[in-house]
């Protein structure tokens, strides 16, 4: 479940960040922050993806590293949260 | 102020030699459109373009000593000629002018070499000594004036702009790969190096001679600071204080020395406003000052500025700047500079001076230097977070402290005291990093270099621009205090490699018009170096120790404001309402793929991110701009429009 994720997020990361360098090798677990592929107002950027992206609200205590600072921390991240949307469907 | 470009050595024949210095002084006779005059002497030649401010009837240039030995063409202000033309009459020389040009050929007749110890101003000469058959060239201690150079065969060329230099047989426009690479680190060369390949820059506080031997370039003054051990030289507050007061009201009152009304800018800021305040009671007439007003209330000042000229009654002028103002004119602005640039900053600053002229002055005071100085910059109190943060690294509490500093950023409004620890690397970069203060602002900057080519990459391949910086520090420097050694990177490298020179000479003197700044007055500099860290920036309050030296010159909403820094809008004049056709031209694949230093694709893909919505990122920002000048520069300066991409 969670590749179609990372796939998505990947291609976000890529196409927004690297501006389409795909010879920018962008290994799951690299530091988004110490890589310099995102700045300050690229976080914000990505946060307004994942909201529109996966159709949920980021709460502010959610926004930092931990969940963010690359590929496989925001697909888990993400996971976790489509997962619960999941469950919280289910239960209603 | 002026222009002036010269030879030394055998390569331009006697008939070339007239039409050369011709050319040369035509293409920066913008520097100095009141008068021309050009030397020849058998292997070697001087032209000079003039802005008369000194000795208007009998200043010209080039000038020749009584006894015919020396000649000197000068671009500049020696600001204490009064006095030092005193002390030489009452050693019996005998001034033919009433000019500062004449001071300059007396001292160096008496002294040779060590006359530049006298000297207090902002100047670039060169002296033709035809008995020692030697062309000595000189440059001011922070870098006020510029002196660029060349040589082809054996023959030394040098002029105040590059583009003088292109006027010489064999001298190409071509990009330098390594100052790019500077440039998109660091935002300037490193000196001697230019953007131009084989033209470099001569240093500030330097002198080259050439001769018949060769040539030789050395320093004759240095930027340095205490150990930090060493005792402080101001323990007293309130005396290091008076004795600012005095340099800079003594550095100003030298500053107005002129034939001509001499201007104030006005940002509304703390360095302007006290230097207008110091010098309206000097100006007989009344001061004129000027400012630029933006249509963006993230980057006005105006009412500022209007507070200011209304407490000093000054006859006040502003210019507005929209952002289709500076998109019209970008192209002149890198003309001007010779050199791509990451911000649009300069140019709000080139309709300044413009305005300056058409009110029909040619001399201006700035505030220029006094963050250098008295550390008023936020990277200083950035550098002390950082610190602070590493000290307990884990702490949510002490990276807020970002968001204090940077309040004019929206983008830090919104982030976790983790991410602002991350971004800043508060407790990762190693503290004895000779570059702590300025690593997080290289690596924002460095990230823009995303968009070069793979050849250009290659090209590069293992070169560190910051490496290269840390290894032109002094032995000294890693004995100094952590704030002297951010002052030092910043007044040292930064002042004379951007500031003075894309926002401060290039710019006015487009127009004609000269800057002269009291905070750089080097006395004030010597003084600045010695006062106790804590003086200057006292916990988050930058430059304390100069509002206490001014705090009953400005109304306390101007003294006690916290810096704003000077910015204009970035990627946004350019794109939307602001497009023009030469920037989507220099954008385009074709344009991008001709120049070959960037990668198509990517920077295609930044254009339509920009177009579609303004960038408001660091790196974005820097990117766009950065790209734009490069391909401006290209376009302006190469004739070939092909750029060689092999290091140099």
């Amino acid at each position: 479940m969670t590749q179609p994720i990372k796939d998505s997020i990947k291609a976000f990361i890529i196409e927004n960040f690297l501006f389409g360098d795909t010879a920018y090798d962008l290994q799951d677990d690299a530091s988004l922050i110490e890589n310099e592929v995102i700045d300050s107002t690229g976080v914000l950027e990505l946060v307004a993806f994942i909201e529109d992206q996966f159709a949920f609200v980021m709460a502010d205590a959610d926004i930092v590293p931990a969940n963010l600072d690359s590929v496989a921390r925001i697909t888990a991240f993400v996971a976790r949260h489509a997962g619960e949307n999941a469950l919280n469907k289910k239960s209603a | 102020m002026c222009g002036f470009g010269g030879y030394f050595g055998d390569g331009v024949a006697p008939h070339d030699a007239q039409p050369l210095l011709q050319r040369m002084v035509a293409a920066i006779a913008h520097r100095g459109p009141d008068e021309q005059g050009i030397f020849t002497a058998p292997s070697a030649g001087l032209g000079h373009a003039r802005l008369s401010i000194v000795g208007l009837g009998d200043g010209q240039q080039p000038m020749t000593h009584s006894s015919g030995d020396l000649t000197i063409a000068f671009n500049g202000e020696i600001f204490n000629y009064v006095e030092l033309r005193e002390t030489l009459k009452a050693q019996g020389h005998v001034f033919r002018t009433g000019s500062d040009t004449e001071v300059i050929l007396h001292l160096y007749e008496r002294m040779g070499l060590d006359c530049l110890s006298l000297f207090n101003g902002d100047f670039a000469f060169a002296i033709w000594d035809a008995s020692r058959e030697r062309m000595v060239i000189a440059r001011d201690r922070m870098g006020v004036r510029p002196l660029f150079y060349t040589t082809v065969g054996q023959t030394l060329y040098f002029a105040s702009e590059v583009k003088a230099l292109l006027e010489v047989p064999g001298v190409r426009a071509e990009m330098d790969p390594l100052a790019l690479d500077q440039i998109f680190t660091l935002w300037a060369p490193i000196a001697p190096r230019t953007a131009f390949r084989d033209i470099f820059e001569l240093e500030p506080a330097h002198l080259l001679i050439a001769g018949k031997s060769g040539m030789s370039i050395r320093p004759y003054w240095q930027l340095q600071y205490p150990d930090i051990g060493e005792p402080a030289a101001y323990k007293d507050e309130r005396d290091a204080a008076e004795e600012l007061r005095d340099l800079l009201t003594d550095a100003t009152r030298i500053r107005m020395r002129a034939d001509v009304p001499v201007g104030s800018y006005l940002s509304g800021g703390l360095d302007s406003s006290i230097v207008s305040a110091l010098a309206a009671p000097m100006a007989p007439g009344g001061l004129s000052t000027f400012s630029v007003t933006f249509g963006s209330a993230e980057h006005d000042e105006s009412m500022f500025q209007e507070q200011m000229a209304t407490a000093l009654g000054t006859h006040h002028y502003a210019v507005a700047c929209g952002e289709g103002d500076i998109a019209s004119a970008f192209p002149d602005v890198i003309r001007f500079t010779e050199r791509p640039i990451l911000r649009t900053a300069p140019a709000p600053l080139y309709q300044l001076s413009g305005l300056v002229r058409e009110k029909g002055l040619k001399v201006v005071l700035t505030g220029e230097g006094a963050d250098e100085v008295f550390a008023g910059y936020d990277i200083f109190k950035e550098a002390r977070v950082r610190r602070f943060c590493a000290r307990q690294p884990g702490s949510r509490i002490r990276p807020h402290l970002f968001r204090k500093l940077y309040a004019y950023l929206p983008g830090l409004k919104q982030q976790s005291a983790e991410y602002l620890a991350a971004f800043f690397g508060a407790g990762d970069d190693p503290m004895d990093d000779p570059l702590f203060s300025h690593r997080p602002r290289l690596r924002g900057t460095a990230a823009a270099k995303l968009f070069f080519s793979a050849d250009l990459r290659q090209t590069l391949s293992g070169y560190d621009a910051a490496a290269e910086l840390v290894s032109r520090l002094p032995q000294d420097f890693s004995r100094w205090h952590p704030l002297h050694q951010a002052q030092y990177l910043e007044s040292r490298f930064l002042l004379p490699g951007y500031i003075l020179s894309s926002q401060g000479d290039r710019m006015a003197m487009a127009h004609g018009v000269e800057g002269r700044f009291p905070f750089l007055d080097h006395r004030l500099v010597e003084f600045a170096t010695r006062l106790p860290p804590g003086m200057k920036l006292k916990g988050l309050v930058e430059k304390h120790i100069l509002r206490e030296a001014t705090k009953d010159l400005l109304p306390d909403t101007i003294g006690r404001r916290t810096k704003q820094p000077y910015r204009a809008p970035d990627s946004q004049s350019f794109v939307g309402k602001n497009d023009r056709d030469y920037v989507r031209d220099a954008f385009s694949e074709r344009s991008i793929a001709e120049t070959g230093l960037f990668n198509p694709k990517a920077v295609s893909k930044l254009y339509e991110k920009c177009s579609d919505k303004p960038a408001s990122g660091y790196r974005d920002n820097a990117a766009f701009v950065g790209i734009l000048s490069t391909q401006l520069w290209q376009n302006t300066f190469s004739a070939t429009k092909t750029l060689s991409t092999q290091a140099a």
